[in-house]
């Protein structure tokens, strides 16, 4: 790509950050749309649909923030690994434990005072996710063991415990047909945000991806942590401790993936059970990569897909498309966004040649 | 399937405009619905099995005039199913709703019963609860134990080997009372018979499934039946391993035309229409909705071609018995299979029993753990 | 039939394995070819699902489960294409497009799949190799696939041509240094793209098993992450597709050890004997890897063992 060489374009790199995922989402929504016509449906009809269900109304957009929620806290398990340079995919495995040692905690912990035994929980939890996590890192940092495919692995172990866990020695007898533990008790569930349809996971999510935005962009560890991202051994000869970053970031990540599942216990199932594994960490690996890693960029990608998927009912009860309608959308959605990831630096709207390459 | 509603451009753009979701749905003769229904699927509702047992009834509902229904698959017991149910009622205007998956029923459609008071809430498979759980909720559900004891006598009457087989999901109550009742109605033919039990793990997982089967054919069970969500890739490996199988949730004697004996079936049409009239009528909701043969809430496939007259002749009876209504499957003196009693001598446990929806042994023939 | 007792154990995990590891044979060697080129492709899972679906469908339309499987080589070959294509371009991260692919490829296959739920197209025919047996149990062990046998001589000739082949050479050469590559003058995004399509390929092949021979027909919940351990498994085979082949027939015995357990009165720890080939495969990479140097075998350039 050969561009001018001299002056910057007229706009920005923050409007490149938002006008590039933006403009491939709109091809995505086209192409999406040429995909309906060619069915026989009136695109139109569906974008239609698409925006009442997922954002036209109060009562849309708090279906589309509910389904956001445990997204956002499941994405960060991505992100804040990914700034020390590792890739790793196994949120879903730590949302789950983190919630089995919440519901444990709650549980055990019972007539305590529910303030109390809701700060155990979420410390519960989020050691539970944390820890988990920090395997993965630490098999990368002192065995050498790649944690992308060390993460995938654990989360299929983490499910195995879970559910033997949960359908063996932990299972509350009373809970018939749906086996799950002992129940935390109503007095510690954390419910909604007031006035709101939406549980508290939202407020938690969108607060824990400030604090890592913060941490990782202007503190002196996230500094340290993004040299090790950018070349680990530089930093090691800069004299950093890469070990404890790597660990470090593991550890957070995985926190929050276990917070998701402290909240999912607390606020939705009360009690631990199969349902907590609804696929919200390998939703939150896409909103992670989509949001290009940064922190506060995971809370709206994060209401978008939210947004998708609460139309995807709405499709199926007025149009009578299959439920997949929506996996379709969010596929090509991310392919193209992916995709655009190409186009940053490069295009002179935004900034002259000489910023790229 | 519906049939098709014919849009316009001029409807869509008054979708995009919607300012109120259900003034403005296109199509829609609100003057003529007299009721909407919302109808929530766990699986994919053409699944040979659970889902479209219960979408069969939904199907035949929307061939009712001033019936409109609305439905969703696929929906996770998770704040995914919440938001389906508010948005049936928010967005379409139901008034009646039967979420037909077990984990719907706590905490998510009791929440959404609290929020929204005058819509009816009809559960599958719940323990709905005097006093314990709102009156606009209710569960529904049909012994089907029934069919599965019928199923095990005519299976008693082909098995050469004496092992038949029970395919399960997980080992909850539900799928412990079918299996128990499968292998006591092959012992009500012949005592010898033992029945294996494999448990997969899930709901839904077509490869240890197939390999459920064919290590119990290994092992010699001639005759196989199961509680998964689709029964689909059992009946077809059991016909291709060459023996016999016994149905669940739907007929799927399509699948096997040499060794489908019969099949334990659910007939949730007539508790959907029970429910829609009284919803028609401003009657009562009825909270706590539970039948067998009798109340036609299940019902068996037509027999197979391999099935012999003597299995008939004893399965028609017993079935006659329970169309009666006096047929008791779990009486005393009925021991689990550690030798443990669990229902004392001179006991007997009619179908309506509360304690049968509890079962959380196997007795004793079924060779297995809980 | 002749009552085999504890003898059935290994013979369920035998024909578990001969009936279970098709798909992973042909996937795992898909993602070999594409991971010797130097890229990952995660998408594996949404493109086997993808061929499955085609592959029962056309087995339906045409009454030919051969053309089914055709037809599933087809889809996988241009899946694996749009990763390829999408990975050329600079910046785009390999795993997360493939993260992407595998929602797509589901969410494509089940939209287009829903009427093929119901209706029951032809299977592909089996073969015995235990005619000389007596017991019926040993000859349902060893019915087999023509696509096993197509598969096991596709995973010798590969580690065969990858060895003795200029393409091969080429491809291993993108595989380890794509500087050196380009100095010899070889197109290093065409050769990726290729090795990513003939992986997809493989792997819409690896689905047309699924569907068309065991468990033999299409449900949405036909594939329970073959695709997705495919990128564990070929680790675990230190990408030598002759390895391939047997840790295909470990995770597809692995697979059936629960059941044939089960139907032999061990009834507890289900979920764990599902997990095993996942704790081995954990076990072995933690046993032979090492910080300070990249695996045997291992493609210089491919991210995942950086």
């Amino acid at each position: 790509m050969n561009g001018p060489s001299t002056g910057r374009g007229p706009l920005g790199p923050a409007a490149e950050a938002l006008l590039i995922p933006v403009g491939a989402l709109v091809a995505a929504m086209l192409l999406f749309g040429l995909f309906i016509a060619m069915l026989g449906q009136d695109p139109l009809a569906v974008y239609g649909l698409i925006w009442q269900g997922g954002f036209a109304s109060a009562f849309s957009w708090q279906n589309t923030l509910s389904r956001a929620a445990p997204l956002i806290l499941t994405a960060l398990c991505v992100a804040i690994p990914a700034q020390a340079g590792l890739m790793v995919i196994g949120s879903e495995g730590a949302l789950a434990l983190g919630g089995l040692a919440a519901a444990v905690t709650g549980h055990l912990l019972g007539e305590a005072s529910p303030a109390g035994v809701k700060l155990a929980m979420a410390g519960a939890g989020m050691l539970a996710g944390g820890l988990w996590i920090l395997l993965a890192g630490a098999l990368r940092q002192y065995r050498g063991v790649n944690e992308t495919i060390s993460s995938l692995l654990l989360t299929y172990i983490a499910a195995a415990l879970f559910n033997h866990l949960v359908e063996g020695p932990l299972r509350d007898p009373a809970s018939l047909n749906k086996p799950s533990t002992d129940p935390i008790g109503t007095a510690n569930m954390i419910g909604s945000i007031p006035g709101m349809d939406v549980h508290w996971g939202l407020i938690f999510g969108v607060a824990a991806c400030v604090l890592a935005y913060l941490l990782v962009r202007h503190t002196t560890w996230g500094f340290a942590l993004r040299v090790v991202g950018g070349n680990a051994r530089a930093a090691r000869l800069a004299g950093l401790p890469v070990g404890a970053l790597v660990l470090g970031a593991c550890f957070f990540g995985g926190a929050a993936s276990g917070l998701a599942g402290m909240v999912e216990v607390a606020a939705v199932h009360g009690s631990a059970n199969a349902s907590l594994m609804a696929g919200y960490g390998y939703a939150g690996i896409l909103v992670a990569f989509i949001a290009r890693q940064n922190p506060l960029a995971i809370v709206p990608v994060a209401v978008l897909l939210g947004g998708i998927s609460a139309s995807g009912g709405m499709l199926q009860r007025r149009l009578d498309l299959p439920d997949a309608t929506v996996l379709v959308l969010q596929g090509m959605a991310f392919l193209l966004i992916l995709a655009s990831e190409t186009l940053y630096g490069r295009m002179r709207l935004f900034r002259g040649a000489e910023a790229g390459a | 399937m519906a049939s098709k509603r014919s849009y316009t451009r001029r409807d869509a753009l008054r979708v995009i405009s919607g300012a109120s979701a259900l003034s403005l749905i296109p199509g829609w003769a609100w003057a003529q619905t007299k009721l909407t229904v919302g109808v929530i699927y766990v699986g994919p509702r053409d699944d040979y099995g659970y889902n479209q047992a219960q979408a069969q009834a939904a199907a035949a509902l929307k061939k009712l005039p001033g019936i409109k229904v609305v439905e969703q698959e696929k929906v996770p017991e998770t704040t995914d199913v919440q938001k389906t149910m508010a948005s049936m009622i928010e967005q379409d205007g139901a008034t009646l709703l039967f979420p037909t998956s077990f984990g719907y029923f706590d905490p998510h459609m009791l929440k959404m019963a609290e929020k929204y008071p005058k819509v009816r809430f009809a559960h599958c498979g719940g323990m709905w609860t005097e006093g314990k759980h709102p009156k606009n909720t209710g569960s529904y559900f049909g012994y089907i134990d029934e069919c599965q004891y019928l199923n095990g006598i005519v299976a008693a009457h082909v098995s050469k080997s004496k092992k038949i087989g029970f395919i399960a999901a997980k080992p909850i109550p539900q799928v412990l009372r079918n299996c128990n009742a499968f292998l006591m109605g092959a012992r009500s033919v012949d005592p010898k018979i033992t029945c294996q039990l494999i448990v997969t793990g899930d709901w839904s997982l077509p490869v240890k499934e197939a390999e459920a089967v064919n290590s119990m054919v290994d092992q010699g069970v001639d005759v196989i039946t199961c509680h998964v969500d689709s029964p689909k890739v059992v009946v077809e490996t059991a016909e291709k391993r060459g023996i016999y199988s016994c149905g669940y949730h739907a007929n799927q004697a399509a699948l096997a035309p040499k060794g489908y004996l019969t099949g334990a079936e659910w007939n949730w049409l007539t508790v959907y229409q029970q429910h829609v009239k009284d919803a028609l009528s401003g009657a009562p909701f009825k909270n706590f909705v539970r039948g067998g043969l009798k109340e036609g809430f299940v019902k068996m496939s037509a027999y197979g071609k391999a099935v012999p007259d003597a299995a008939k002749k004893k399965a028609d009876a017993t079935k006659a018995a329970m169309l009666k209504g006096d047929y008791v499957i779990f009486k005393g003196p009925l021991k689990d299979n550690t030798g443990k009693e669990v229902i004392a001598a001179g006991a007997a446990l009619k179908q309506t029993d509360p304690v049968l929806e509890q079962m959380n042994y196997l007795v004793e023939g079924v060779v297995g753990k809980v | 039939m002749t009552d085999l007792g504890w003898w059935g154990v290994p013979l369920g995990v035998l024909g578990g394995a001969l009936r279970v590891s098709t798909p992973f044979l042909f996937v795992s060697l898909g993602e070999c070819i594409t991971e010797k080129s130097g890229r990952i492709n995660l998408g594996l899972e949404g493109i086997m699902v993808m061929g499955a679906m085609a592959g029962y469908a056309v087995s339906l339309a045409s009454g030919n489960p051969w053309l089914g499987v055709l037809a599933a080589g087809f889809a996988g070959l241009a899946l694996g294409l749009l990763h390829g294509l999408i990975c050329n371009l600079a910046r785009v991260n390999d795993i997360a497009v493939g993260i992407g692919l595998m929602l797509f490829g589901t969410g494509f296959a089940f939209f287009l799949g829903k009427p093929y739920i119901q209706p029951k197209a032809p299977n592909l025919p089996a073969f015995s190799l235990g005619g000389w047996s007596e017991l019926p149990q040993v000859q349902a062990a060893l019915q087999v696939s023509p696509l096993l046998l197509i598969g096991i001589a596709l995973a010798f000739a590969l580690a065969w041509a990858l060895c003795n082949t200029r393409w091969g050479l080429v491809l291993r050469m993108v595989g380890d240094s794509s500087d050196a590559a380009r100095a010899m003058g070889y197109n290093v995004n065409l050769v990726r793209t290729l090795a990513t399509a003939a992986g997809g390929l493989l792997a819409g092949v690896g689905g047309s098993f699924l569907s068309l021979y065991y468990p033999g027909s299409w449900t949405e919940g036909l594939s329970s992450g073959q695709g997705l351990m495919a990128v564990a498994l070929v680790i675990f085979a230190r990408w030598n597709p002759v390895y391939c082949f047997y840790a295909a027939l470990m995770f597809g015995g692995a697979g059936s050890l629960g059941p044939a357990l089960q139907s032999v009165g061990i009834t507890s720890g289900y979920y764990l004997y599902n997990a095993a080939p996942y704790v081995l495969t954990l076990a072995i990479m933690l046993a032979t890897c090492s910080p300070t140097r990249t695996l045997a075998g291992a493609p210089g350039e491919l991210s995942i063992v950086r």
